[in-house]
């Protein structure tokens, strides 16, 4: 008997050892792993271009070279500035004594046709041909720099020149620089389509050789008046821009741009 | 399949897809324009001198253009002083260089001539970039009209390059205030958009309140005290005509036109009641359009003519509500902290003008015609009653100071912003004003 209740005391006991031991365990909850996610590691160094840090240096250099340049090219003569445009006096005393205007009926007319055969004969005269020669010439100088920086590529860079579409850090450069140049319209109607695209052909320094309006046929649709002022609005930011800010290398991939002007996000906001 | 591998394999490194990029943003910085003077000969500048006392009315026209881009807050016009190339040689054939040099982008340039006693201007429109003409237009009126000339290139200038009509050739019509604030005289008073041509049209004798153009012709309307009731009153600024519009028993007060202008849409009260009515100005037909125990007022039509936006307490409080024109589907549509009032449908179409008052301030703001999009344009102490320019860019409003202890000090005046809620200015006028009212394009 003693000996039984010994034997069952003992195992009730390793019974009990083994439930204090092991239950707080199973009492735990299993750990709450987050969904796996699975990443997928590439080498990016064919499709970033960042230039070395000397040759980065050099780049930066040379643009702050141009700019300088650019600066002091066109700052007007400064001795001719006298007056702030803010200081035209307001003609407001002298409007006074102005009579009523006596014939508020009599509207002005409006005589397009007359003025415009003027205007098209001047705008023949207009293109200067010279000119456009002295432009070209600069920009081939500029041009030739360039090719011979290109020419001691390296290795890395040579690969690059094969992929098409510009790198983010391209892309980011070039529309960050066209943001500062194009005055969007305000008084567009936002609730209409108001996406310009044009499509350029560029020259290796970044100039442009041609540029073309996509949906053409759209500037002289009745009602879509806004679609010329904002389509026009494109082109003066381009030229304003000029030369864009394009990759140093791999001419081929961006010689023909597409770039598409929405201005429907800013007008919404 | 040896072939197919290789096809796969070549085809990336020999195809240049068009690259594509988007561009979502821009500046919204004032677009730099050189105006320059409009050449004139001697001949013609002698005459003009004799008739206008003006001694160079071709720089006195590109000063009125000039001004009148500057207040849009969408134009910097640039510093004359800058300019390289003289007036005359600039009509013919501007030097476009010499333009870009100073950073225009766009330039006005023009000539004024002296023809059958009559006023001739011709101006142009030039992309300095595109280095192309834009716009050549010509205009022969009286010699007296040249500030509307002024204000004529403008709008043609700012329609070309924004893609929305102008509001330059306007006029605004505003209530004139004079003297201390317990014996206030006020007058009618109206005058050009840029605050010239300032000119009285009633004595005083009685209070005139709450002036609203005609949006299709030189006509107006507006609230005038009779028998100590208030009345509202129609005046032909023409022929300085004017009449009271019906008879009710009661007072009649916040008046506007329909679109068409053939209608007055107002608030009558009547045993401390008011709702809405319009009257056909034509047949004299009067329609009660709300009845509703509440206080309704300040209707105002949408451009369409469809709906009318007005005021009304029937929720406890001032609130904004739409209806259709016949009084049907009366839904609320302001819903923000504060009391709503003066509600004003854009000439557009998009958007409902409105004065604000929450915790003592005064707001002049804009919301969506179905209540979304509540933007807040101005706060002040006190400030109230906008009108739209007939472009629905730009906001006209009257603000006052505060008093000082001895009761001085006050002052009422004209102020105007647009839709960015930058550009806000003062508007000149010679006695203190409230109550303005932008009139349509005076030339189409």
């Amino acid at each position: 008997m003693n000996r039984s209740i010994l034997v069952s005391s003992v195992l009730h006991l390793i019974v009990i050892m083994i439930t204090a031991i092991s239950l707080p365990f199973l009492a735990k909850k299993p750990i709450d792993l987050p969904p796996i996610v699975s990443i997928e590691l590439i080498q990016i160094t064919d499709k970033t271009n960042i230039p070395f840090a000397p040759k980065a240096k050099k780049t930066i250099e040379k643009i702050k070279e141009k700019e300088k340049k650019l600066v002091s090219e066109q700052a007007p003569p400064k001795q001719v500035k006298k007056i702030k445009p803010d200081s035209i006096p307001f003609p407001d005393d002298q409007t006074k004594k102005i009579e009523k205007i006596k014939e508020d009926k009599q509207n002005p007319e409006k005589i397009d046709n007359e003025v415009k055969q003027v205007s098209e004969f001047e705008k023949d005269e207009l293109f200067d041909p010279n000119n456009i020669a002295a432009l070209i010439d600069k920009s081939k100088i500029e041009k030739a720099e360039n090719i011979k920086k290109t020419n001691k590529v390296t290795q890395d860079q040579q690969k690059t020149a094969d992929v098409s579409g510009l790198t983010l850090s391209e892309e980011d450069a070039l529309k960050a620089q066209i943001f500062g140049c194009w005055s969007i319209p305000l008084g567009l109607p936002y609730n209409e389509n108001l996406l310009v695209r044009i499509k350029l052909q560029l020259n290796p320094d970044g100039t442009v050789s041609q540029s073309e309006i996509l949906d053409h046929a759209r500037m002289n649709k009745p009602g879509q008046g806004f679609y010329k002022v904002l389509a026009e609005s494109a082109l003066r930011a381009i030229k304003l821009c000029q030369p864009l800010r394009v990759p140093t290398t791999g001419y081929e991939r961006w010689k023909e741009l597409q770039l598409n002007f929405d201005a429907r996000e800013m007008l919404e906001g | 399949m040896l072939r197919i591998l290789i096809f796969i394999l070549v085809l990336p490194f020999k195809a240049f897809a068009l690259i594509e990029v988007d561009i979502t943003r821009g500046n919204l910085n004032p677009l730099p324009i050189a105006v320059s003077p409009l050449s004139i000969d001697e001949k013609s500048k002698k005459n003009f001198e004799k008739i206008l006392k003006k001694k160079d009315i071709g720089s006195e026209i590109s000063i009125v253009v000039e001004n009148n881009l500057k207040t849009s807050g969408l134009f910097n016009p640039l510093n004359k002083d800058a300019f390289l190339q003289a007036p005359d040689i600039a009509n013919l054939k501007p030097r476009f260089e010499d333009w870009n040099l100073i950073k225009a982008q766009a330039l006005i340039t023009g000539k004024v001539n002296y023809v059958d006693e009559k006023l001739r201007v011709e101006f142009r429109l030039w992309d300095v970039l595109a280095g192309k003409e834009m716009m050549a237009l010509a205009f022969t009126t009286v010699p007296n009209n040249w500030r509307r000339v002024g204000h004529i290139i403008t709008d043609k200038v700012y329609e070309r390059l924004t893609g929305e009509k102008g509001y330059f050739d306007t006029r605004i019509i505003y209530v004139a205030e004079e003297g201390p604030k317990t014996k206030r005289i006020k007058k009618l008073a109206i005058m050009d958009q840029d605050g010239s041509n300032n000119k009285f049209l009633t004595l005083g004798n009685e209070l005139v309140l709450t002036p609203r153009f005609n949006p299709t012709s030189q006509m107006v309307t507006y609230l005038s005290y009779f028998r100590n009731l208030p009345r509202v009153y129609l005046l032909d600024i023409e022929t300085g005509m004017q009449e009271v519009v019906g008879d009710f028993p009661g007072m009649t007060f916040a008046p506007r036109f329909s679109p068409d202008g053939k209608k007055i849409i107002m608030s009558f009260a009547r045993d401390g009641n008011s709702d809405i009515y319009t009257m056909d100005l034509e047949n004299r037909i009067v329609e009660k359009i709300t009845n509703h125990p509440s206080i309704d007022t300040s209707p105002s039509y949408s451009p369409d003519g469809k709906f009318i936006c007005f005021n009304s307490d029937r929720s406890g409080y001032q609130q904004i509500y739409i209806m259709k024109s016949d009084g049907s589907n009366v839904k609320r549509i302001s819903f923000g902290k504060g009391l709503y009032g003066t509600p004003v449908w854009s000439p557009r179409g998009d958007l409902i003008a409105f004065t604000k008052l929450h915790k003592g301030k005064f707001y002049i703001g804009v919301m969506r015609t179905d209540g979304s999009g509540e933007r807040l344009l101005t706060e002040n102490f006190y400030q109230e009653a906008p009108s739209w320019s007939p472009n629905g860019r730009v906001l006209i409003f009257y603000r006052e100071t505060k008093t000082d202890d001895k009761g001085e000090g006050f002052s009422a005046k004209l102020w105007s912003i647009d839709l960015t809620g930058y550009n806000e200015r003062l508007v000149d006028t010679p006695t203190d004003a409230s109550d303005p009212s932008w009139s349509s394009l005076l030339s189409n």
